[in-house]
């Protein structure tokens, strides 16, 4: 049933392909059905709240004196990349393609947006469903970034870096990715909800932000330690919850597919809690619950691309052994001595690394005939693919964030003063403190 | 008459303040401080990286009584505050040259109690 579904669907997506080569716009067909809709739009109000949800995770991981403007930097993107994505976001994203690299200007301000389906990318749902949903993985890719440059990045920079980073960065990445025409996807590359367009392109960004932008004061010499805990295992908690309507959601529907992403999501989540706090208890002699709320997250980034494509146990393999691949990333950076604040790269650019690997190794068509098989079920192609994929992701991003930063850094500094580091972002950027007690 | 600041264990608070009630010293002074001794702090960890944070909590309780009543003071903090492990605290005594009760105006003895 499903797979008579996808072919019906991919033949009309093939047809509004042709149709797109002649006519100015997709054309609009299929039927809306509701208990689809009705998960779509569910998935994305849970998606849109992840974005809070990353806010409150990384704020009690910084010092009390910069809880709002962490909170903050990623709060302000749902309104930043929410407008950005209606006004040009989306039609360079997901328009009509343009040389396989970017999506033409043919849908600015949701011009031939409608609320009819368009079987080019979901032909259950209104195309305005598609696109809201979407938008809402466009707010939480910056918004990741964020972590590496926590407590020091002026916030007028932040605004422009960010706004120049999703139009330059996320859109292109995600028009690759998942649009009809993009090269990646024609490489068939597989990432079901974003393992290289929302944490590879992520985690590689908040890498060279880190190189660039440099230490915070007193790294390494003052005891910077998170503040609460609490808030952010609170926000992990609310991420993990968010990330069904992330994942299940990406099947854009309601139905087996979307079950099994559900399933394995919450499976790899789990495992790779597991692991982190028995890595922990092993080296350091106890779990921490940062610990847990990081390995939690850590299984949530790997499973993404996976999460339409693999089974059960794959996840609890994919979520055992990111664990341990994100516990010695972090250990590495101390070493190495760059300061990515938050360990974005450490948990997003390598969880989603090895999440996209593991797509190519774990991927089976019994899962979802529309996807392809990976290593394990005989099928070496789909690695090189994902190998691919992850290479391009990983050279775009960085060359791009390098030459963004180096934009944003000649029309506003970077970062602030010393002196207003010192006194703490919320004073210095806001005009507020956090707390009153 | 002699100030009296004891530095002690959080959890002893009640113990030291009832004690103190007891033999008839009715005001006192309480802050919470940091400090560091000869109890070492714990070890934290945050994702594998080590703190070791060596400031620990403690009360610091102060009054100042009579010099007739400062041995007995004394002792009842002792009594009171006492684990026999290390980090108990400390207690330090200085001469004190007057005292005035805002309310009244009273001074020297009388404006303690």
């Amino acid at each position: 049933m499903r797979k008579v579904r996808w072919v019906l669907k991919s033949g009309l997506a093939a047809l509004a392909m042709i149709g797109l080569a002649s006519g100015p716009a997709l054309a609009d067909g299929g039927k809306v059905e509701p208990g689809d809709t009705a998960w779509v739009l569910a998935s994305a109000a849970m998606v849109m709240l992840m974005t809070p949800a990353l806010g409150l995770f990384y704020g009690g991981m910084v010092r009390q004196k910069n809880v709002l403007a962490t909170i903050m930097h990623s709060f302000f993107l749902v309104a930043l990349v929410g407008v950005q994505w209606v006004v040009y976001g989306y039609s360079l994203a997901f328009g009509p393609d343009f040389h396989h690299i970017i999506g033409n200007l043919s849908w600015v301000g949701l011009k031939n947006v409608t609320l009819l389906p368009n079987p080019a990318y979901a032909g259950t749902i209104p195309h305005q469903a598609f696109m809201i949903y979407q938008a809402m993985f466009a707010i939480i890719t910056p918004a990741l970034i964020t972590g590496a440059f926590a407590e020091r990045m002026r916030f007028k920079s932040y605004v422009i870096f960010m706004l120049l980073w999703a139009t330059l960065v996320y859109d292109p990445i995600c028009h690759w990715v998942w649009a009809p025409g993009g090269w990646l996807r024609e490489l068939g590359a597989l990432d079901f909800a974003g393992g290289t367009v929302v944490h590879i392109s992520s985690g590689i960004a908040a890498l060279c932000c880190a190189l660039m932008m440099g230490r915070r004061h007193g790294y390494g010499r003052e005891e910077i330690m998170p503040h609460n805990v609490t808030m952010t295992v609170l926000g992990a908690g609310l991420l993990w919850f968010g990330w069904f309507g992330f994942n299940a959601g990406s099947a854009l529907g309601a139905g087996s597919l979307a079950t099994s992403a559900f399933v394995v999501t919450n499976t790899a989540a789990a495992s790779a809690t597991l692991s982190w706090c028995l890595i922990e208890a092993l080296h350091r002699g106890k779990p921490t619950a940062l610990g847990a709320a990081t390995g939690a997250v850590a299984g949530l980034v790997a499973i993404t691309p996976a999460s339409g494509f693999v089974g059960p146990m794959a996840a609890i393999a994919i979520g055992c052994v990111v664990s341990g691949l994100c516990y010695m990333a972090i250990m590495l950076k101390s070493k190495l001595g760059y300061d990515d604040s938050l360990d974005v790269f450490g948990v997003h650019g390598i969880g989603g690394m090895w999440g996209a690997l593991a797509t190519g190794l774990f991927a089976t068509k019994i899962i979802n005939s529309a996807g392809n098989n990976g290593l394990f079920a005989g099928n070496a192609a789909l690695l090189g693919s994902q190998l691919a994929a992850v290479g391009a992701v990983v050279a775009y991003s960085f060359t791009m964030t390098f030459i963004l930063l180096k934009l944003t850094g000649a029309l506003s500094p970077l970062r602030v003063s010393k002196e207003d580091e010192d006194i703490g972002l919320d004073l210095t950027q806001h005009g507020e403190y956090g707390y009153h007690v | 008459m002699v100030k009296i600041e004891a530095v002690i264990r959080p959890n002893k608070l009640d113990d030291v303040k009832e004690a103190l009630d007891e033999i008839g010293v009715k005001g006192i002074t309480v802050t919470h401080v940091m400090g560091a001794g000869k109890q070492r702090g714990r070890t934290q960890y945050y994702r594998g990286q080590e703190y070791v944070v060596n400031l620990l909590s403690k009360v610091k309780i102060e009054t100042v009584v009579p010099d007739d009543l400062a041995q007995t003071a004394v002792n009842a903090i002792v009594d009171s505050a006492s684990t026999g492990e290390i980090g108990d605290g400390k207690i330090f005594l200085t001469r004190i040259d007057d005292a005035v009760r805002i309310r009244t105006r009273e001074e020297g003895d009388v404006a303690l109690g």
